[in-house]
């Protein structure tokens, strides 16, 4: 007798507790039509999405980044005095820096330090750099940014060195002759 | 409109068509349940997601293995596909196209299935790896106890109509019978819901206890057709694919269809033995003529419709909820497999066996 209670208090069991997860499951699957718009976590309303679908289909819906990320390096060439300050902070060696002083200055930066190197090079090599941001704290004028790029993937690793100097191999021939015939006669 | 085209010729494409949109359904369901999105980028919504995938198949190298018995292992594909498809010779589309003229078709039906277990043997033994031999072995445990309750529960719906023909079945549990006997509502004699039709003239609700005799057949189909909670024999978490981890390509799309087309074929036999065949669910009541409303004449082309219209509707229900269920429950251990076999599913079909011959003698 008690062989047979228990028995059937499996059944009923059983049953019961199947009945609740196949409600749970279609409670999923009705609700999963609410599907959240790319809500980032500065938003108000990042916390209350509590049911539907989180799916982010990358490439084609992306989740805004704050203004000031600190991703790809950006370098505005025309404001860098090319002190060398970011290579030295460089952890990881990924900046590279060929410069070309000039006898006269050739102006000055929006902060109003003068400018008395050329920039031949200024590459940075993003495959190497760890986003510490030291080149940027060091960085006297703030021409060195971290933007909030952060999707840049390339097929060849080799393209992930950004160069951001401007000068054309005729112009740095040129201002390393003038360099040249200034110190010539010392 | 009596058609001598044999019905194979309408489930052979259809059973193509359903495997696509089945796979395509499955994943998406899965995908809601699990708040996800499923496939996307083939086609609107990933509707073109299973042709992708069937081209895929058909592109790619079909590898026996060194060790494999090669003959058996060629055969043992077309042996389940062809067993399958086979099996679908003997089931009604509408009132006027039956099956084959068989008058043992549920037996055939049945044979044919486990037929196709011994094909899955087969390809899990000629594959000679560890995995595929352990779901082929659990495959036949797995069959020989559910073929049991599968084959109890049946024989209730055959203690009522009488007959092994699945056309004739069909046509008892609506208005359109033949009308030998007249048929009885719960097994009560003074109901005779012959002209009412609707549910009330399907098999489940003849007999009082026939509802979970269907409910045992269910279950007994999905370990039939080893769809989750029952699929330890290409349980892919520990066996990897089970009896098909060897196979690819094309020979492997054989299987998998075959999969498909076995849980096509346990609906439609569900739905033809229980669940009113091609009848429609709405009974005449009083001036309301449901029934006669929402089936054709048989015959005529709307019937013909209306009849095809209601067999997959309830077809296609039966197998939203087998899928929700997969998608639902966890795996059973071996043990508790058997175990739900024989203490649970076979005790009760055999009761409701034997409630049926009671309410079967009262009624004579």
């Amino acid at each position: 007798m008690l062989y047979l209670r228990n028995y059937t208090k499996i059944i009923c069991q059983s049953m019961m507790t199947l009945w609740e997860s196949l409600q749970l499951t279609w409670q999923h699957l009705l609700t999963r039509s609410q599907r959240h718009p790319a809500v980032a976590i500065m938003q108000e309303d990042y916390f209350s999405q509590q049911q539907g679908g989180v799916t982010l289909q990358y490439p084609h819906q992306q989740l805004p980044v704050p203004e000031r990320g600190r991703y790809k390096l950006h370098n505005e060439i025309d404001n860098c005095i090319v002190c060398d300050k970011c290579v030295q902070a460089c952890p990881v060696d990924c900046i590279t820096i060929a410069p070309i002083r000039s006898p006269t200055p050739i102006g000055t930066t929006s902060n109003g330090m003068t400018k008395r190197i050329y920039a031949a090079q200024f590459d940075i090599d993003m495959a190497k750099c760890c986003f510490c941001g030291l080149c940027t704290t060091v960085c006297p004028t703030g021409c060195l940014t971290m933007t909030s790029e952060y999707d840049f993937s390339v097929f060849d690793f080799l393209e992930h060195k950004i160069s951001f100097a401007k000068m054309t191999p005729q112009e740095i021939a040129e201002k390393k002759q003038t360099w040249a015939r200034y110190i010539a006669p010392k | 409109m009596t058609l001598a085209v044999p019905t194979i010729c309408f489930y052979l494409p259809c059973l193509l068509i359903f495997t696509l949109f089945a796979v395509y359904a499955e994943r998406k369901m899965a995908a809601f349940i699990q708040n996800r999105l499923g496939p996307m980028e083939v086609g609107y919504q990933g509707l073109l997601q299973t042709m992708a995938d069937v081209l895929k198949l058909l592109q790619k190298e079909s590898i026996i293995p060194t060790a494999a018995d090669k003959r058996l292992f060629v055969i043992a594909p077309a042996w389940i596909f062809t067993t399958v498809i086979a099996a679908f010779a003997v089931l009604p589309v509408t009132d006027s196209w039956s099956g084959a003229p068989t008058t043992t078709g549920v037996l055939y039906s049945l044979a044919l299935v486990s037929f196709k277990g011994l094909g899955m043997l087969v390809a899990g033994w000629a594959s000679n790896n560890k995995y595929a031999r352990l779901g082929a072995l659990r495959t036949i445990a797995q069959f020989i106890s559910y073929e049991v309750p599968l084959g109890l529960s049946i024989l209730g719906v055959i203690l009522v109509s009488q007959t092994l023909d699945l056309q004739i079945i069909s046509s008892q549990q609506g208005i359109w019978g033949p009308n030998i006997q007249p048929t009885h509502f719960l097994g009560i004699r003074q109901i005779d819901v012959s002209q009412w039709g609707g549910v009330f003239a399907w098999n489940i609700f003849r007999m009082p206890c026939l509802v979970l005799g269907y409910m045992i057949f269910f279950i007994a189909s999905l370990a039939a057709c080893h769809r989750a909670p029952f699929d330890l024999p290409e349980a892919e978490s520990e066996l990897i694919g089970g009896f098909h981890t060897e196979y690819t390509g094309l020979w492997w799309a054989w299987i998998m269809l075959a999969e498909y087309s076995l849980m096509l074929l346990m609906s439609l036999l569900g739905t033809v033995l229980f669940l009113g065949s091609w009848n429609t669910p709405f009974p005449n009541v009083g001036f309301l003529k449901l029934a006669l409303w929402t089936s054709g004449q048989p015959g005529t082309w709307a019937g013909s419709l209306w009849a095809i219209f209601w067999l997959f509707t309830k077809a296609m229900l039966i197998i939203l909820v087998k899928m929700w269920i997969r998608w639902t429950f966890p795996r059973l251990r071996f043990d508790q497999l058997m175990h739900l076999c024989w203490f649970y599913l076979n005790p009760a079909a055999l009761l409701i066996l034997l409630m049926t011959v009671w309410f079967q003698l009262l009624i004579l």
